[in-house]
C-alpha cells in the first residue's frame, strides 16, 4: 500500500450563501520516497490540496469528502493533538517565499530548537548538534555561526536552505514543497532544486511538489499531475506526459514555454484566464479556452482515462495531434 | 561582551545618542530611580522611624530660607518633622514599585488576554474584547476609588492601611489591562496571517508554543511603548489616589499622599511641603513620558525623519 493515498478528495469553502468546490474528486498517491508534481495555474487548487493533506485549510475551507490515508491512517479524521504529531513530524512542508517563513524575530537556531523540541523529547544541546548538521547537509557554510543570525541577515537562497533544513530535521517520510523556488532567482532556483532532488533521494523521503513550473517538474519529479479549476485532468509518468500530453490545457502549457526553436517569434499563450470557481463553465471546465472544444464538451464532463497509468480527463484525447516539447529531450 | 558591543553598535542606541531629549530624559530618570532604590542608603532620616522625628522640627522651610532654614533639612520638613527630602526618597520608592508592579501585572494579564483573543479569535475574542469595551467606558479611577473606597470601608483603615500597596497595584493593574490586551491583539491579528505561523503549524507546534514562543517576540515593540507610558499612568494613578486619601496612609507616605499632606498648609505659607514633591512628581512622569515618545518614534518605521 502506498504511503499515503488521497481518495476522491473534495474540499468546499462555505461563504454565505454559495459553497465554492476548491477541489474536486481528486484521487493521487505517494510511495516511499517517490517523487509527485503538482502542476496548474494559479487558483487550480494545488495549494488547497497540499493543505487539505496536513488538515490546515484555512477557515471556512473544510474537507467535505474523501480520505487522506497515511500509513493507513485517515488524516482528516485525527483530531488536533493526533494531527500535530503528523506535522513537521512525518510530514514537512517548504513553503513559497523564505522570508515569510521564518520568524522575523528570532534566530535559526532558536527555530530549528523549537521545532525539535516540539516533537522529540530532546535536550537544547542534543538539538543543536541535530540542527547543525542538517544545515551542514543543506550546504550551508559555517551553519555554527549561521545558527546565531537572524533571518534578515541571511541571502534568499540561505533563507531557504534553511528552511529546507528545518523541514528535514525530524527525518519526515513526506516533504510538501509549495512553489518552493518561485521567491528565489533563477540560477539560485537550479541549485535548491538540485539540493532538494539530492536530499530526498539520499534520504529517501516523498516529495509532492506543486508548481507551476513545468521545467523544474521535469527535472526533479517521477510522477506528475495537471490541475486545472479543482479537478485532476491529466496524470502519469513525468516523462510519458511532458512528452506526449494528451489534454489540451497540458498541451497549451508545454506549449507555452518558451522554446529554443522558435526564437524571435511570440510565445503561445492559453487564451482567456481560469474561470472563477462561482462560475465554472459547463461540461469541461477548460472547454471556453479549448482549441479541441466541440459542442459536446459543454455537456459531458470528462472522467480521467487511459492506458498505463497515463489517464486524461478528455473526450478527445485520441484526437490531440502529438505535441513535442524539448523539456522531453532533456 | 558581543552581545553588549553589537547593542552598543545597533541601531536604536545610534537612534538614542542622536537625540537630546531621550538622554537627558534617560539621565534623569535614571538618576530618579537609583535615588529611589538607593533611598535607605541616600536618605540623611528614617521618615518610618517615629523615634528620630521630633514635632517641634515640623514645618521648617527649605535651607535657601536663610531666616528659618535649618542645616539638617535641606528641602525643609513636613508638619509632622519629617524631614522632606527623606521623605520624597522613601515616597519615590514606594511610587515607583507600585508603578512597575501594576504595570507587570497589567501587561501579563493583557498580553495573554490579548494573544488568546487575536489568535483564537471567535468566541473568546468576542467576549474580551466586550469586557474590554465595558472597562474601558468606566475611568480607571472611578474603578479605583470604588474598590478601594469598598475595600477601606469593610476591612477598617488599619488593615487597609498595611495593605495599601497591594491593594493599590491590583486595582491599578487590573483596571488597566484592555490597554495591552487591545494593543497587542491588533498585533496579533496582523501577525498571524503572515506565512511563519503557517510555517509554526506545518511543524506541528501547540497555539500555545505559536502564540507566547512565535508572534509574542513580534509584538514586544508595541508593548515596550505602551509599557513606558503606562509607568507613568500608574504613577499618576497612584499619586491621584493618594491625594485623594484613598492611596498610600500618612506614616507611609508616596509622592501622592505626600502632595496631599502638605495641601492644608499651602494658604499657611509652608508651600514646600506640596511644591517640592510636585516637581519631583512632574519630573518622573514627563521623562518617562519623553522616554516613551522617543521609544514609539525608535521602533516605528515609518516615522524615521532623517
Amino acid at each position: 500500500m502506498a504511503l499515503l493515498e488521497v481518495k476522491d478528495l473534495e474540499v468546499e469553502f462555505p461563504l454565505g450563501r454559495v459553497t465554492l468546490q476548491a477541489i474536486r474528486k481528486v484521487s493521487f498517491s505517494l510511495e516511499r520516497g517517490e517523487r509527485l508534481g503538482i502542476v496548474g495555474e494559479s487558483g487550480a487548487g494545488k495549494s488547497v490540496a497540499a493543505f487539505s493533506i496536513l488538515n490546515l485549510l484555512s477557515r471556512p475551507g473544510r474537507i467535505s469528502g474523501g480520505e487522506i490515508l497515511f500509513d493507513g491512517d485517515d488524516l482528516s479524521k485525527l483530531d488536533d493533538v493526533e494531527m500535530r504529531h503528523i506535522r513537521g513530524n512525518q510530514i514537512s512542508m517548504i513553503f513559497q517565499d523564505p522570508m515569510m517563513t521564518l520568524n522575523p524575530v528570532l534566530t535559526v537556531a532558536t527555530q530549528m530548537i523549537e521545532c525539535l523540541k516540539a516533537h522529540r523529547k530532546i535536550s537544547t544541546k542534543q538539538a543543536r548538534d541535530i540542527s547543525v548538521s542538517k544545515l551542514k547537509e543543506v550546504m550551508i557554510p559555517s551553519p555554527e555561526e549561521r545558527m546565531n543570525s537572524y533571518p534578515h541577515e541571511l541571502s534568499g537562497g540561505m533563507r531557504q536552505r534553511v528552511v529546507i533544513a528545518m523541514a528535514l530535521l525530524t527525518d519526515p517520510e513526506i516533504i510538501i514543497a509549495d512553489e518552493p523556488t518561485t521567491a528565489l532567482d533563477v540560477t539560485i532556483q537550479a541549485e535548491i532544486m538540485a539540493l532538494m532532488l539530492d536530499l530526498c533521494k539520499s534520504n529517501n523521503v516523498g516529495l509532492i511538489l506543486i508548481t507551476h513550473d513545468l521545467a523544474v517538474v521535469s527535472q526533479v519529479t517521477e510522477k506528475i499531475m495537471v490541475m486545472y479549476a479543482g479537478r485532476v485532468v491529466e496524470e502519469g509518468a513525468t516523462h510519458e506526459v511532458i512528452t506526449n500530453p494528451k489534454h489540451p490545457y497540458t498541451r497549451g502549457l508545454l506549449k507555452a514555454l518558451p522554446q529554443e526553436n522558435t526564437a524571435g517569434s511570440r510565445l503561445n499563450q492559453i487564451r482567456g484566464t481560469m474561470p472563477s470557481l462561482n462560475a465554472l463553465p459547463k461540461g469541461c471546465a477548460f472547454n471556453p479556452r479549448c482549441d479541441f472544444a466541440s459542442s459536446e464538451c459543454s455537456i459531458v464532463v470528462p472522467k480521467l482515462e487511459g492506458d498505463d497509468g497515463h489517464h486524461t480527463a478528455c473526450i478527445h484525447r485520441e484526437e490531440i495531434p502529438p505535441f513535442k516539447s524539448e523539456l522531453g529531450k532533456a | 561582551m558581543i552581545n553588549l558591543k553589537s547593542l552598543l553598535n545597533s541601531d536604536l542606541v545610534y537612534r538614542f545618542r542622536k537625540d537630546k531629549v531621550a538622554v537627558v530624559s534617560l539621565a534623569i530618570v535614571f538618576v530618579l530611580i537609583s535615588c529611589a532604590v538607593l533611598a535607605p542608603v541616600l536618605s540623611p532620616f528614617d521618615p518610618y522611624d517615629l523615634k528620630s522625628i521630633d514635632l517641634m522640627d515640623s514645618e521648617i522651610p527649605p535651607i535657601w530660607n536663610e531666616e528659618e532654614g535649618d542645616s539638617r533639612f535641606l528641602f525643609g520638613t513636613d508638619p509632622q518633622g519629617r524631614d522632606l527630602l527623606s521623605t520624597i526618597l522613601y515616597g519615590m520608592r514606594i511610587s515607583l514599585t507600585i508603578g512597575f508592579f501594576a504595570v507587570l501585572l497589567q501587561g501579563v494579564l493583557g498580553v495573554t488576554i490579548g494573544l488568546l483573543s487575536g489568535y483564537l479569535g471567535g468566541k473568546i475574542d468576542a467576549f474580551f474584547m466586550r469586557l474590554a469595551d465595558i472597562q474601558l467606558s468606566f475611568s480607571t479611577l472611578m474603578v479605583a476609588i470604588i474598590t478601594l473606597a469598598v475595600f477601606q470601608a469593610a476591612f477598617g483603615a488599619e488593615l487597609y492601611s498595611e495593605l495599601a500597596i497591594f491593594m493599590l497595584v491590583l486595582v491599578i493593574g487590573i483596571a488597566e489591562w484592555p490597554q495591552y490586551a487591545r494593543t497587542v491583539r491588533a498585533s496579533v491579528l496582523a501577525e498571524k496571517h503572515k506565512e511563519y505561523v503557517d510555517a509554526a503549524r506545518v511543524i506541528g507546534m501547540s497555539p500555545m508554543r505559536i502564540m507566547f514562543r512565535h508572534i509574542f517576540p513580534n509584538t514586544l515593540s508595541p508593548i515596550l511603548v505602551i509599557s513606558t507610558i503606562q509607568v507613568a499612568n500608574a504613577i499618576i494613578s497612584e499619586a491621584a489616589l493618594s491625594f485623594l486619601g484613598l492611596g498610600m496612609p500618612v506614616n507611609k507616605p508616596s509622592l501622592g499622599s505626600l502632595i496631599s499632606s502638605g495641601f492644608e498648609f499651602i494658604f499657611s505659607g509652608s508651600w514646600w511641603i506640596t511644591v517640592i514633591p510636585s516637581f519631583f512628581l512632574i519630573l518622573l512622569i514627563l521623562t518617562i513620558n519623553l522616554l516613551g515618545d522617543w521609544l514609539r518614534d525608535a521602533l516605528n518605521p515609518k516615522l524615521y525623519k532623517d
